[in-house]
């Protein structure tokens, strides 16, 4: 027996993140629950970055997926506890790989804000990388060289 | 009463130092930068977003964070001077990142642990590692400009000369913080003192630069009195708002 929170998870999981659309949000850890409220879909939403232009779109893209499933639907955007990096799963962290952005070294704490952390390459998995620029195409992300295949890739930040 | 109006305060400080710092895009000197300067941009108007509709709902009027930012006047404005401080060139703009930084993150910090306000310590757990980047990048940029060229030393310290005057500003609470921190929302401004004279020491040393000593510090923007810069800021920022009144995407 499927019950309407499970099937409610299942469409708002399985939205992708529209910048990085290899990995979903519940893969991102953005999507924090759905619950069924007096006959409603409600959706949890953690933003990312304070400023993370997509949010929006997230949210119309996750409340689209509960009608399309025959919901009626609302979004709370969750600010407290905020994100970090920290929630983005195993399976997410293996994709953003696959995908060609080295996913954020694990734990986004204080220690990896202040450089030190060693990125690998998401290409040839070599150690040996440098940071190019602390900001990159989008809020969550950095430029980074590995300097063994010499290709420029994207690096998730920690936070 | 007055926590609304405190929080307004913080949200003005956001906002008008991301549009001026997205004044930079499309015309920084390099690739890099015209990526980075946005998205600091983008943090500070997130962060002030949340704040907007925050105090718009505690004064219990109806505004939303649109009609805060786009239906305000000059006079109305409650940012402090630092951030309204044009562009001018990258010394004045990664120096005037790098004081309001220096004073965001502990101040954000304390309010993760002091505040009573569970969307302000939400604003606080973000804003706090994003303020510790833009110490880092301005930071960077302070040291390599100041301990440079001659011409680049020059200009970092006319940046120091004309900027300095208005970092004590930040550490004054008006009224209404002042009713904010007693209420044990906010942290007390002069509190962070220490923190941020830590901070900018060691930055400065490592740029070859002196922090100066400010006989007359310029403050005023709490009370509504700005510098002429601001009126020209804003009415970039609301025309369209203006011409469109209740206009939405």
């Amino acid at each position: 027996m499927v019950t309407a929170a499970t099937r409610a998870w299942a469409a708002a999981s399985a939205v992708p993140d529209p910048e990085v659309p290899c990995v979903n949000v519940a893969e991102l850890g953005i999507l924090r629950d759905v619950r069924i409220d007096g006959g409603v879909a409600v959706a949890r939403v953690s933003p990312t970055y304070s400023g993370c232009p997509a949010v929006l779109a997230i949210e119309l893209a996750i409340e689209a997926a509960l009608r399309d499933a025959g919901f009626e639907a609302r979004i709370e955007r969750v600010l407290t506890p905020p994100w970090t990096t920290d929630w983005i799963t195993p399976e997410g962290r293996e994709k953003l790989r696959a995908y060609g952005i080295a996913p954020p070294e694990e734990s986004g704490g204080k220690a990896t804000l202040f450089g030190a952390a060693q990125v690998t390459c998401p290409r040839c998995a070599s150690r040996d990388t440098e940071r190019l620029s602390e900001f990159g195409s989008t809020a969550c992300k950095a430029q980074y060289r590995c300097l063994s295949c010499r290709e420029p890739f994207d690096y998730f930040k920690c936070i | 009463m007055a926590v609304w109006q405190a929080i307004l305060e913080l949200a003005d400080d956001h906002l008008v130092l991301g549009h001026r710092i997205s004044e930079w895009c499309g015309h920084a000197p390099m690739l890099e930068e015209d990526l980075a300067l946005p998205n600091m941009a983008l943090d500070l108007i997130g962060s002030a977003r949340v704040l907007y509709d925050h105090a718009g709902k505690l004064e219990g009027a109806g505004r939303s964070e649109d009609d805060l930012a786009y239906l305000r006047g000059e006079r109305e404005y409650r940012n402090c001077l630092l951030v309204e401080r044009p562009n001018e060139d990258f010394a004045h703009t990664m120096l005037r990142s790098l004081y309001f930084a220096a004073f965001m993150r502990p101040y954000w910090l304390k309010t993760l642990e002091i505040s009573s306000d569970e969307t302000l310590r939400g604003v606080a757990g973000k804003a706090e590692k994003e303020m510790a980047y833009h110490i880092r990048h301005a930071g960077e940029w302070v040291i390599r400009l100041g301990d440079g060229t001659e011409q680049s030393a020059d200009r970092m310290r006319e940046a120091v000369a004309s900027l300095h005057i208005y970092v004590d500003e930040l550490f004054e609470s008006s009224d209404v913080a002042a009713e904010a921190e007693t209420a044990g929302v906010l942290p007390v401004r002069g509190d962070l003192r220490a923190a941020f004279d830590a901070t900018i020491a060691q930055i400065f040393a490592e740029a070859l630069l002196e922090v100066p000593q400010v006989p007359y510090p310029q403050t005023g923007g709490r009370a509504g009195l700005h510098g002429e810069g601001l009126g020209h800021l804003l009415a970039e920022m609301q025309s369209v708002h203006r011409a469109h009144p209740g206009a939405t995407w």
